[in-house]
């Protein structure tokens, strides 16, 4: 089955390819946004405000320490910038450059990680983004956007603009079908969605994992369990009000990422719970392993990052209720 | 001493500059900690870009946006910038004072944001060329005029994003980009040519792709001379490394590398005020 079909949701383009369409959109909406690429630019798909204004785009090369500082020079001039390339070789290269130029000086930068978790596929481990969100994670001042579809990335872009401060963007190479309305959806930085209703468990996810946690919950109205469905689509600010509603309207909780689970949103996610409302959870996500080269679906099936994980974690989290 | 400038007063410079050795001095001695010898060796530099008419700049609008920036990417030397900004005006002295102290905006390495006039973070060395470059890209997508000059430690040319933005400087042909080496000769550990050799140095500036100038950095005629000059450098970027001695003005520091990361002692400093008095 197809990411998404169970759920009846509509497949959709390459994340990427949405990306160098927001982007585009972006640079014609606003003379102060300027692209950065990191030479991946026909990956990332950044490559599209190349063509069209050639003078705001840079290509600063196979290096990515001096990518993410011009960045934050022309920040400090007062553009926008969106420093693109892979999410982990601006951030294992450039941990550093992120972290003073942009992270401490609260600089008004926007990253673009292009190529987020393991769906990237055949290209392997050396490319892939499994700890990207811890790593942005650890620098405090930057919002962490992972949009899940394409209306959510077109938002997620805008949002990147309108906000002043550090913006940190996930992008990836693969599809993700539409969970909203191409139009019209008000999104709002910081906020959870609840994209299904339910009561016996909260399955709360970002990125691809939405689709599969709709999936999943298809799966498990089957069994009449009525599985809530929460798209994390900002990591920081965490939205803890609907966190904190899940765990006491839905008294059990999973969550479901395409990233190592040390670090990752659930461990995040879990930290709150503890705080306010303390409830049995189940993570899926990457165990602590480097991922192969493989078809990205073969690789989600592999490493555990199913729908049928989500839907068996979640009749665990609602047997460990009673 | 080289050619003093007709309208320049080299003697008050100098002396400013004695003030500023002074200043270090007196901050880091009070906080216990910091970086006198690697904030003595670039005084004159600092003194020649914010006094003698190389730079442009309004204290009193420390973000205009045609300002020329200065950026000291070797951010250790934190001191001699604050002493040198202070004095320009963009802030009370008083705040030197609390250098180092919790509350206080005058941190052991700049902060971006903290201070009118502190334009970038930097402490993690071999960052401040390539924000000098985004400033240069920026001014040139403004339409505007300003330059950028950038102080680089000479231990910090060992970081390879120092050549990663050197490179792209010159690709870019960013020709208001200037920067100043203070070839101190000694890095945190010992001699730079023990430790980790830069030679050829010069070469390796021409090598990719920028004008190269040396001078005696603790001459102030002749450091003034030299940035006029890279002012009229076209179609690539330019350098001036500048020899200096770490720890300039203090006898006993000039002598021993080790003074690096740390403060004079009360009776250190005495001897050393004597010596920088004379």
């Amino acid at each position: 089955m197809k990411l998404g079909e169970r759920a009846g949701l509509k497949p959709a383009k390459p994340m990427r390819d949405v990306f160098g369409d927001a982007i585009l959109e972006v640079c014609r909406r606003n003379p102060r946004v300027v692209v950065l690429d990191g030479d991946l630019g026909n990956s990332t798909k950044a490559e599209t405000v190349r063509q069209a204004f050639p003078e705001r785009f840079f290509n600063l090369g196979i290096a990515e320490s001096n990518l993410v500082c011009v960045g934050a020079g022309l920040a400090a001039c007062g553009f926008i910038p969106f420093i693109t390339s892979f999410s982990s070789f601006l951030l294992c290269n450039a941990y550093d450059q992120l972290r003073l130029a942009v992270a401490l000086s609260n600089i008004n930068a926007k990253v673009l990680g292009s190529h987020g978790g393991i769906t990237l596929g055949k290209d392997g481990p050396t490319q892939m983004g499994i700890e990207d969100l811890a790593l942005v994670g650890s620098m405090p001042t930057f919002v962490m956007l992972v949009p899940s579809d394409p209306a959510s990335m077109h938002w997620a872009v805008q949002a990147a603009v309108d906000h002043v401060g550090p913006v940190w963007l996930r992008s990836s190479r693969v599809a993700m079908p539409h969970i909203y309305p191409e139009n019209g959806h008000s999104f709002t930085l910081g906020k959870a969605n609840v994209v299904r209703q339910g009561s016996d468990v909260t399955i709360i996810a970002c990125g691809i994992m939405v689709a599969m946690a709709l999936d999943a919950a298809t799966m498990l109205a089957d069994e009449g369990i009525q599985a809530r469905v929460l798209d994390m689509l900002t990591l920081r600010p965490m939205d803890h009000e609907a966190i904190a509603a899940a765990a006491r309207e839905t008294g059990a909780i999973v969550t479901a990422e395409e990233h190592l689970l040390t670090g990752g949103m659930g461990s995040n996610i879990a930290r709150i719970v503890a705080g306010v409302h303390p409830v049995p959870m189940r993570f899926v996500g990457l165990a602590d392993a480097y991922v192969e080269s493989g078809d990205p679906d073969d690789l989600l099936e592999k490493y555990g990052l199913t729908a049928d994980q989500i839907a068996a974690a979640a009749r665990e989290a609602v047997a460990a209720k009673r | 001493m080289a050619e003093p400038s007709t309208e320049i007063d080299l003697h008050a410079l100098q002396e400013r500059a004695r003030g500023f050795r002074l200043d270090i001095l007196e901050m880091t001695t009070r906080a216990g900690s910091g970086h006198p010898s690697s904030s003595w060796s670039c005084v004159e530099i600092l003194t020649a870009l914010f006094f003698a008419d190389i730079l442009r700049y309004r204290a009193d609008d420390p973000w205009w946006p045609e300002r020329d920036r200065f950026i000291l990417s070797k951010g250790h030397a934190a001191p001699a910038l604050y002493a040198v900004l202070a004095a320009a005006g963009y802030f009370e002295r008083d705040l030197l004072w609390t250098l180092r102290q919790v509350g206080s905006p005058v941190q052991g390495h700049p902060i971006q944001g903290l201070l009118p006039g502190v334009e970038a973070t930097t402490g993690s060395l071999g960052q401040g060329l390539s924000l000098g470059l985004g400033h240069v890209l920026g001014g040139r997508l403004k339409g505007l005029d300003y330059r950028v000059y950038v102080l680089l430690g000479d231990g910090e040319c060992e970081a390879g994003q120092i050549w990663e933005s050197a490179m792209a400087a010159a690709h870019f042909k960013a020709d208001r980009l200037h920067a100043i080496v203070d070839y101190n000769k000694y890095q945190e550990t010992g001699p730079i040519s023990r430790e980790m050799a830069l030679e050829p140095f010069v070469e390796k500036w021409r090598g990719f792709g920028w004008h190269v100038l040396e001078a005696d950095g603790h001459d102030l005629g002749a450091l003034i001379a030299a940035l006029r000059s890279l002012q009229s450098v076209s179609g690539q970027p330019s350098v001036l490394i500048a020899h200096t001695v770490k720890g300039k003005g203090v006898s006993f520091v000039e002598a021993d590398f080790t003074f690096h990361g740390r403060a004079l002692s009360p009776e250190q400093a005495a001897r050393a005020r004597e010596e920088l008095m004379r």
